[in-house]
């Protein structure tokens, strides 16, 4: 059972996207916050120019003889150099007659009424080009009363211009920098992020099938959950696994015992028969019970195996004496068979491993050769420990099924060749966990002059 | 206030009616097209050598050049400045005025230093100082005057040799007299006495450069006071006669300056004319360039050139000027 899992959009690519996005928009907001404070000042420094010069300009106004005379101070105008050579206009008038200066430039806002010393400051279009207004007035007592003297004095903004120009430029730069470094620091900060949830995903990818103990590493605060439940889903898992193993276990071995004492009635049973149909039956009879047997030796082999592959017990044995004291044992049942059990190795061979799983997996495959030889086949069997300890066991029966050689060392999964032949289909299974739990591997392969070959790689 | 009046009834008619000009003078004639006409305050005889290289440079180009006082000048290129391609004068405030205005075209090619230049439009070719310049025998056996403050001690000394020979200009009719005349008021009260001294002894008010240096080399006057020393310089190669002193209290500098007519009809050969100038004052030689080419700002103390700054236009102000003048009459005219 395979699940696809379909990733909806990564979970970096999304935090990056929101860092450098956020960047982006501090960058954007930085610039135009700096530009607009640089043309405020900018503007303002402007301003302060021009209103002195227009109250330095309205300080030399006197009423000479009924009428007023305007002294323009050198510096009045000469404070109003810039850089960039900015044009100046101005125009004075006396209430709403005009005394002095330009005549075109029109100031209608002068005719507000406005307080004296009281600038004001607009941006006019004059002579096709943008200017800076600045209107100032002073009351002054003459022969008629009260008059008023005003003045609108404006200049272009050219060096203004080209000082804006400096500052985005610069402000262009420093938000640009700030865009980088803040790309950068997020791009660090989500491989940091990432990287924890990377490490706990290739903890979880490294352990072993059977390791089902829960997760000690620390692990951030805001994974302490995922952690949790999993590690509370693991010993659930490990809790029912071990029942359902409990429970096969148990049960096999309260099924074998009354075989066996069914099998015993059998044999005597049918001693006492003469009639034919009837030893028939009761050999068909024994035949189910041995399977059954077989099967339940089989199923607690596995549970046995199963639970020493888990608590894996290394002690160094010699494999060569291992399988030949198995092959004594087994000489009995194949000669049953005519078969011959034949093994062949070169001196001892040494390895650090679980003897009574190793017997249990070769006897196994011994136990499958001698099932699908012909009779007055060979057994043969290889020790050997170059260049790592192997034990291989051929026949030469049918051999494997071309097409099930993958699946067949899974459980209860018996070859399509099989039919005929008793069985569980745990053999395979059996041999194939007691390899991985040795840190090795079972092949299954046929000869080329026909037969069947397990190959046990520790 | 009459004389303003005055003046400018003088000077209606002589706008209306065809232009007379003090001189007038085609190079290159032969060449076919308008020819680019320069409207002028400098001597053709100083300007000549400076056009005609420029005409051997572009020999299809023709050139028209017209003298006028600098009051004048401007005054007749405000009233048709398409009529005009190039206005060369030596009134710095007027001259500056004008490319405030937006007279002037921006020529933004043309790379000149910024003391030396405003917005691109208005170009520095020269650096000419006021001068005094004094006849040497209306001196010979007494200390020739090296300040302003002297001279005025001379002319107390001995009354009798200096009345109605002293000269300067009228102030009401130059534009460049004018100028010095304000920026030396500017520097220094000196000014405002040695105008009294001076009307004292019944001055001699003159229109322009030439006039004042001949009438001084003649022994018409003894001493003429802010005269371009551009010109006397180049008097006092062939004569004895007169001396020319840059007063050491506090020398008034001017820029003569370029500019090209916003409506010009050739831009081209304008720019040309131009950068053609400037380079020259670089690299001519005596020759080539007769008149002072640009002084670097070194010791703006002994040099003091009036700046190309909005302040220039102070002056030029119809209130300021109406009061300067009454008081510069008050000063000079207050004898007669």
């Amino acid at each position: 059972m395979k699940v696809d899992l379909h990733g909806s959009r990564s979970l970096r690519n999304r935090l990056m996207l929101a860092l450098i996005g956020g960047a982006a928009t501090l960058a954007l907001l930085l610039f135009f916050a700096i530009r607009n404070y640089a043309a405020q000042i900018a503007q303002h420094t402007q301003d302060t120019i021009l209103g002195a010069s227009a109250t330095s300009i309205l300080d030399a106004a006197v009423v000479w003889n009924g009428a007023v005379e305007v002294d323009i101070p050198y510096a009045s105008f000469s404070m109003l150099t810039t850089p960039m050579d900015d044009r100046v206009f101005y125009a004075i008038y006396q209430n709403d007659t005009f005394l002095s200066g330009y005549p075109e430039l029109a100031i209608a806002p002068i005719a507000a009424p406005i307080g004296d010393r009281d600038n004001r400051f607009q941006t006019i279009r004059h002579q096709g080009q943008d200017m800076r207004v600045v209107t100032a007035s002073r009351t002054m007592i003459g022969q008629d009363g009260r008059m008023q003297v005003r003045i609108a004095l404006a200049q272009t903004q050219d060096a203004l211009s080209g000082t804006l120009a400096q500052i985005s430029r610069n402000a262009a730069i420093f938000g640009t920098g700030f865009f980088a470094l803040a790309a950068l620091l997020s791009f660090w900060a989500t491989s940091t992020t990432i990287g924890q949830l990377k490490r706990l995903t290739h903890s979880v990818t490294r352990r072993g099938p059977q390791d089902l103990s829960p997760f000690k590493k620390p692990v951030p605060l805001e994974m302490l959950p995922l952690v949790r439940s999993l590690n509370s889903l693991m010993a659930r898992l490990d809790h029912s696994l071990s029942q359902s193993e409990d429970f096969i276990a148990e049960a096999a071995h309260r099924v074998r015992t009354p075989l066996a004492t069914v099998r015993s009635y059998a044999e005597a049973t049918l001693q006492r028969v003469d009639k034919k149909e009837n030893r028939d039956a009761m050999r068909a009879m024994m035949r189910a019970i041995d399977e059954s047997s077989r099967a339940a030796g089989q199923l607690l082999d596995h549970a046995m195996i199963t639970f020493r592959a888990d608590h894996l017990e290394r002690q160094d044995i010699d494999l060569v004496g291992l399988v030949d004291e198995l092959v004594l044992r087994l000489t009995p049942i194949a000669e049953m068979k005519d078969l011959t059990l034949q093994l062949k190795s070169e001196g001892a061979v040494h390895y650090s491993g679980d003897p009574i799983l190793i017997q249990n997996a070769v006897r196994n495959l011994i136990d499958n050769a001698l099932k699908y030889s012909p009779a007055d086949g060979v057994v043969t069997i290889h020790v050997s420990g170059d260049p790592r300890p192997k034990i291989s066991v051929c026949d030469n029966g049918k051999g494997f099924p071309k097409d099930e050689v993958g699946a067949l060392p899974t459980r209860f999964k018996r070859g399509s060749n099989s039919e005929g032949t008793i069985g569980s289909g745990l053999g395979l299974t059996i041999a194939m966990d007691v390899a991985t739990a040795h840190g090795g591997n079972l092949q299954l392969s046929n000869q080329e002059k026909g037969g069947a070959c397990a190959l046990l790689l520790l | 206030m009459r004389f303003i009046v005055a003046l400018i009834l003088w000077a209606l008619p002589q706008s209306i009616a065809a232009q007379t000009w003090e001189d007038q003078r085609l190079f290159n004639g032969g060449a076919s097209g308008q020819p680019l006409r320069i409207i002028s305050s400098t001597d053709t005889s100083l300007f000549a050598p400076i056009i005609e290289r420029y005409v051997a440079q572009f020999p299809d180009t023709a050139v028209e050049y017209l003298v006028a006082g600098t009051a004048d000048t401007d005054r007749i290129f405000r009233a048709n400045p398409e009529a005009f391609d190039v206005v060369i004068s030596s009134a710095m405030d007027l001259q500056f005025k004008a490319a405030n205005d937006g007279l002037a075209r921006q020529l933004p090619d043309i790379s000149h230093p910024s003391w030396a230049q405003w917005r691109q439009s208005l170009f520095a070719f020269t650096s000419e100082p006021a001068a005094i310049v004094i006849n040497r025998a209306a001196f010979a056996g007494h200390p020739i005057p090296r300040t302003r403050q002297e001279l005025i001690e001379a002319m107390r000394a001995r009354p009798d040799v200096f009345r109605g020979r002293v000269g300067t200009y009228d102030v009401r009719k130059s534009g460049l007299g004018y100028l010095f005349a304000t920026q030396d008021a500017r520097s220094s009260e000196t000014y405002w006495r040695l105008m009294e001294v001076m009307g004292a002894l019944d001055l001699r008010l003159y229109c322009c450069s030439g006039e004042m240096i001949n009438d001084l080399s003649d022994g018409t006057i003894a001493v003429a006071y802010n005269v371009l020393g551009s010109y006397a310089n180049a008097r006092i190669e062939s004569e004895d006669v007169i001396e020319v002193i840059f007063p050491s209290d506090f020398p008034t500098t001017m820029m003569r300056t370029a500019m090209v007519s916003a409506k010009t009809r050739r831009p081209e050969a304008a720019t040309a004319f131009i950068q053609h100038i400037i380079s020259l004052q670089y690299s001519g030689g005596r020759n080539a360039f007769p008149l002072p080419p640009l002084a670097p700002q070194i010791n703006d103390v002994e040099w003091a050139t009036i700046a190309l700054e909005p302040a220039l236009m102070t002056f030029l102000d119809r209130l300021k000027r109406r009061r300067f003048l009454a008081e510069w009459q008050d000063a000079v005219i207050q004898i007669r």
